[in-house]
């Protein structure tokens, strides 16, 4: 098995605020990244697809094919909007590192892992160089 | 697929490799200038990875404020700016390796009672990173 991992990042913001709580325990909860205005990140987004290189390429997935699926699927949706209003995976839940990253790993799976080669193995979505979240194919 | 959250903390300390029980000449075989008498100090970086289901309400596997509270509690404010060998006791008996430091962190969160510890990351210094993951990675 080979893993593969491409990079991209996205800039983006967002904020949390769960309706159902009272604007104190939002405060509470959710600390500055609660403020109504939102606040934004620069996202780096790693995403490895584990697979056996096709004999006839060396390749597991074409690199052009991932960066055109990361671009459709990822950038053209997430870059430069406001996660919680503009981005329809998001709507209604609170956008953290860990909700973004399993939205991106559920965009994902199905347009890599149909293929027969190659299947998703981690989102890594780091949103500081100090703060990141993986979601890993279960069974790793 | 299973949502793992990783957090990098930093803390400056000296230490010594030294193992009391051997020669001077064994210990300078052994760790080389890392025995010197006097010790020398690192910027470390402390990466902690815990995982667990991310609740629905919050987004969150685990709020990031009771994480930070819980390191800085139990780590930090025993580790930084001191020198190990003598004022962490765990240390007193055991050489402040990267990898010792490691499973002495790693001892200390398992108690985190908000998500389950995954692994503890330590980066002595940017050449040199060591991570332990305990039982989980052993039965998973």
């Amino acid at each position: 098995m080979v893993y593969l991992t491409r990079k991209v990042e996205f800039s983006a913001s967002h904020l949390y605020h769960n309706p159902a709580l009272s604007p104190e325990e939002n405060r509470r909860i959710f600390g500055k990244c609660n403020n109504p205005h939102g606040h934004g990140h620069n996202y780096v987004l790693e995403v490895t697809i584990a697979g056996e290189p096709d004999p006839r390429t060396g390749m597991v997935l074409d690199l052009k094919e991932l960066k055109d699926i990361l671009q459709r699927e990822i950038l053209d949706r997430m870059d430069h909007r406001f996660l919680n209003y503009e981005v329809p995976e998001l709507a209604g839940k609170i956008p953290t590192t860990e909700t973004i990253a399993m939205a991106i790993w559920q965009l994902l799976e199905p347009r890599i892992n149909h293929r027969g080669q190659g299947q998703l193995h981690r989102v890594r979505l780091y949103e500081t160089p100090d703060l990141f979240v993986d979601c890993i194919r279960n069974g790793q | 697929m299973n949502v793992i959250l990783h957090r990098r903390y930093r803390f400056s300390a000296s230490h010594r490799l030294h193992q009391p029980g051997w020669s001077a000449a064994e210990n300078r075989r052994v760790y080389g200038k890392c025995a010197n008498e006097h010790g020398h100090g690192h910027n470390y970086v402390l990466e902690v990875a815990v995982t667990g289901p991310v609740d629905p309400s919050t987004g969150m596997i685990t709020n990031l404020a009771d994480l930070d509270a819980f390191i800085e509690r139990h780590v930090l404010v025993e580790f930084d700016h001191v020198y190990l060998n003598e004022q962490v006791p765990a240390f007193r008996s055991l050489v402040p390796t990267a990898e010792n430091i490691c499973r002495v962190v790693y001892d200390r969160l398992r108690a985190y009672p908000h998500a389950r510890l995954a692994s503890v990351g330590l980066e002595e210094t940017g050449a040199n990173s060591f991570e332990y993951a305990g039982e989980f990675r052993e039965k998973p």
